[in-house]
């Protein structure tokens, strides 16, 4: 088979004009630079510096009650950090400046070099160098057989070992045997920088039409919540998504499941809720690991804690019940929080409400109660020997003066500046079932604890899309180290009756089995 | 169980010791340039020009001139048992990982101090892995074992923990790939480590260096194969690397909602991944010198080194392990 080779393209001619528009050529030269390797690993580098201050900072979309703790613990520097974007590294202008240079450097990169490739994969193996000898492996030696038949065995044999072989005659008469392999580490390389792109938009995708937030949910049908932002005690949404757009269901905590190793070690939690609103209603059980899956959002079981039923009743006989969250502090769940009763000691009569006569506790409620003293912490995370140990407060809890407080505790300010006072120094331990009766004949009951779990609502539309390009970007990164582009030639002459074969071999990318390889091609078929 | 393991660290920390100073004794023994000067062998390379690669000290090399023949055999000798003791130990460095495992009833990943145990487990077995293949590279097992008795070190001081069951979020499928994924890719880096450093010290010597631990230089084997290992180890370890970090990010979704969160530890395993996607990057290119693309090798293992203890240690996030 002989075969012509098309001419190399013509080199670009020079611009004409001879001086270009400077602006062009600044353009046209930052560009260049932009898309050089060099560039593109410095690039790297600085993506690998900017990430570091975020690991050592708190961040805002981590942990935002560490940036508070920061800003409490360095008043002075927390500003100057915060102006700098120092706790949110990962939405700052300058991180995002890094990887969007980056980015363009790699299409930069890899548009052309996907032109060249497909150029290549149509193009045949270059012609044989005119000495073989001088390439990295050669070898030379005689034949049997007209160099027309070792010519076409040498082509079908490489055709056998699944090279891309093109056999030519050269103007002295001699036949060249061509050919390439390996082409599978570009297209594989070309496939893992292309992915990194497709992951990127992935990410874009989430964080533009993503959102989340977060629910202390109590057992209980009074305390299920439907998805809507008023219902979160914290959220975040994407740029695109608007609060009125999420999907529609709700959730009521039907029952809460937690067992343990004899250590306390938390060994699985169950959560199971009725979901209303979302198509067919219907009861699902979800864990650790195993979120709830709705259509538009996904719920995920982040932790969990009891919930405490107290029973106040007033100086008038009216009572109120609470089912107040208490956050737990330790492994085994000892448990703070407080149950405020700002509408009490109402005079049912006159409807007048005292704000001095407003009562609140504040305490810790231990799933176990130690044997022994001191009851200050649980034995076990179960509810094996629940107790409760509470402070009684009485006074103006500070509820209207309009400042938000937190519900699992009181407002210091008004124990410190005298409004609210404690009615006793030491706490009282309740258990379940128990009363207490206060100083002014009012009386507090433990009636129980409900579990509560806290939960994660997410959804990011472009989780799909990161996945599926992180599967190609390691399916290309696999090709692309593993492959092994080679070329060899095979020269086939006459030197009078004798067919004389020279042949050479080069790797383009570096691997130690060629040697070996090369030395068996160069033997010819047997 | 438990009490088996803990015996067996020692005894896997004192193996790898002893084949240390094998090691160190076969430096010492064996005059300047046994192996250095062993005989070269030409391999044509890459498309570039002729690669030498060195036979080992136990091949067809001749014994140079100036050398008494007795020193060469003990050096010789010591070198070989501290492959074996090396052996030995990694069988004892297996034990104590399996019984570990048993005694807690699952894999043996759940905290820090396992995590580093199996890191280093794999790090020795890719060493030897290495070392049947090429045993001309036997040098480099006084640096491999010296890393293994300080991280061994630091795990069964610093980082042990008393056997404890998996937090409900680790107790997961896609966990047991990850941390296998990244316990096998942090030994790979391991070793590529040593290899690097030693082609730096290799390449220092060549050009005439004769400070310490350049000194270190004279009886390694040649750059050019220290510099083709460090790159192969890398090449393979860094797939990995990448699989483990993605299947992070599929259990990191099931447990916690989000497949990235920038938690430290995700900070510090993508600053390394970007790190040695910039060495495969450096060696790629022709105008960065070899040395130059070995440095980001190294500070690639150091951001490796500041993820395995010093996030651990310094820093919290989701990932503070059941046992620190
Ligand atoms: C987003 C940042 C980038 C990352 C994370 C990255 C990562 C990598 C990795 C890990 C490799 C080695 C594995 C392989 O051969 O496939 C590689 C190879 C390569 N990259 Fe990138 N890259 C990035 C951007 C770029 C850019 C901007 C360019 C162009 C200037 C580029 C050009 C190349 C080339 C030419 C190779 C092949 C080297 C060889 O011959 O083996 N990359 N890249």
């Amino acid at each position: 088979m002989t075969t012509v080779e098309s001419p190399p393209a013509p080199p670009a001619p020079p611009t004409p004009g001879g001086r270009a528009n400077p602006l062009v050529a600044l353009v046209r030269n930052s560009w260049r630079q932009l898309t050089s390797m060099r560039t593109a690993l410095v690039l790297l580098f600085l993506l690998a510096v900017a990430a570091v201050p975020g690991s050592v900072l708190p961040q805002r979309n981590v942990a935002v009650e560490k940036v508070t703790a920061y800003f409490t613990a360095h008043p002075d520097l927390a500003p100057v950090l915060d102006r700098l974007w120092g706790f949110d590294v990962y939405s700052s202008p300058w991180f995002a400046a890094i990887y969007l240079l980056l980015f363009g450097s790699l299409v930069g990169c890899i548009v052309p070099r996907l032109r060249d490739h497909t150029r290549a994969l149509r193009a045949r193996p270059p012609d044989a160098p005119h000495r073989l000898d001088r390439l990295p492996f050669s070898s030379s030696g005689e034949r049997a057989g007209a160099p027309a038949e070792v010519a076409a065995a040498l082509h079908r044999m490489l055709r056998g070992r699944r090279w891309r072989v093109v056999t030519r005659t050269a103007p002295d008469g001699a036949l060249t045997v061509s050919a390439e392999k390996g082409y599978l580490k570009e297209t594989g390389n070309l496939i893992f920088h292309y992915s990194l792109v497709v992951v990127l938009i992935g990410v874009a995708v989430g964080s533009w039409w993503g959102w989340h937030a977060n629910r202390l949910l109590v057992a209980g049908p009074e305390k299920a919540f439907c998805n809507s932002l008023q219902q979160y005690d914290e959220y975040g949404l994407g740029a695109r998504v608007s609060g009125a757009g999420l999907p529609p269901f709700c959730l009521e905590l039907t029952g809460f499941e937690a067992t343990y190793q004899e250590t306390g070690q938390p060994a699985s939690y169950t959560a199971t809720v009725a979901v209303t609103g979302s198509g067919a209603d219907r009861s699902s059980s979800f864990a650790v690991n195993h979120p709830l899956r709705l259509s538009g959002a996904n719920v995920y079981l982040l932790g969990h804690g009891y919930a405490p039923v107290l029973r106040y009743t007033d100086r008038y006989g009216q009572s109120q019940t609470t089912v107040a969250p208490f956050l737990s502090k330790d492994a085994m769940m000892t448990s703070e929080g407080a149950a405020a009763f700002p509408d009490t000691n109402v005079d049912p009569k006159t409807g007048a409400r005292d704000p001095n006569l407003q009562v609140a506790f504040e305490g810790v409620y231990l799933p176990t109660v130690p044997d022994q003293p001191p009851l200050t912490a649980s034995a076990f995370p179960a509810e094996r020997s629940p107790g409760i140990m509470l402070w009684a407060y009485r006074g103006n809890l500070g509820l209207d003066s309009g400042v938000p407080g937190s519900v699992y505790r009181l407002d210091g300010r008004q124990i410190a500046n005298g409004q609210l006072k404690r009615l006793e120094p030491t706490p009282h331990l309740l258990r379940v079932g128990e009363s207490w009766t206060l100083d002014d004949g009012t009386t507090l009951e433990f009636l129980g604890t409900r579990p509560y779990a806290t939960l994660s609502i997410r959804w990011d539309p472009g989780e799909k899309i990161v996945l599926v390009g992180t599967a190609a970007l390691l399916a290309g990164l696999m090709l692309s180290l593993a492959g092994r582009r080679r070329r060899v030639w095979f020269r086939v002459t006459t030197s009078g009756s004798t067919t004389i074969v020279e042949s050479g071999g080069l790797a383009r990318s570096d691997h130690p089995g060629f040697a070996a390889e090369f030395a068996l091609l160069a033997r010819g078929p047997e | 169980m438990a009490a088996l393991s803990d015996q067996f660290l020692v005894v896997t920390l004192l193996s790898y010791l002893v084949a240390m100073i094998c090691h160190a004794a076969e430096y010492s023994f064996g005059a300047r340039g046994v192996i250095a000067k062993a005989a070269v062998r030409e391999l044509a390379g890459a498309g570039g020009p002729p690669v030498s690669v060195e036979v080992g000290a136990d091949g067809p090399a001749g014994v140079p001139a100036g050398t008494a023949p007795g020193r060469v055999d003990r050096a010789r000798l010591a070198g070989r048992a501290a492959v074996a003791v090396t052996i030995l130990g990694a069988a004892a460095h297996l034990v104590t990982l399996v019984s570990r495992g048993i005694a807690a009833d699952r894999m043996p990943w759940g905290n820090m101090y396992e995590f580093v145990l199996t890191v280093t487990f794999v790090g020795v077995a890719a060493w030897l892995a290495v070392l049947a293949r090429r045993t001309h590279l036997r040098h480099l097992g006084l640096f491999v074992t010296l890393v293994m008795v300080v991280l061994l070190g630091v795990a069964g001081m610093v980082l042990y923990a008393p056997i404890a069951p998996l937090v409900p979020a680790l107790n997961s499928y896609w966990f047991a790939v990850h941390i296998s994924m990244m316990c096998l890719a942090s030994g790979t880096f391991l070793v590529g480590f040593v290899a690097a450093a030693m082609y730096l010290i290799r390449a220092g010597y060549d050009k005439g260096r004769r400070s310490f631990p350049y000194t270190l230089g004279a009886r390694v084997p040649g750059a050019e194969a220290l510099e083709r290992l460090t790159f192969r180890l890398h090449a393979f370890a860094f797939p990995i690397w990448t699989f483990g970090v993605a299947a992070g990010a599929i259990w990191a979704e099931a447990a916690w909602g989000r497949y990235w969160g920038w938690d430290p530890k995700e900070t510090w395993a993508f600053i390394s991944w970007v790190v040695y996607a910039g060495y495969l990057h450096a060696r790629a290119t022709p105008s960065v010198k070899r040395s130059t693309a070995t440095w980001i090798a190294i500070l690639g293992w150091a951001t490796m080194l500041m993820n395995l203890v010093g996030v651990n240690l310094f820093l919290s996030g989701f990932h503070s392990y059941s046992g620190l």
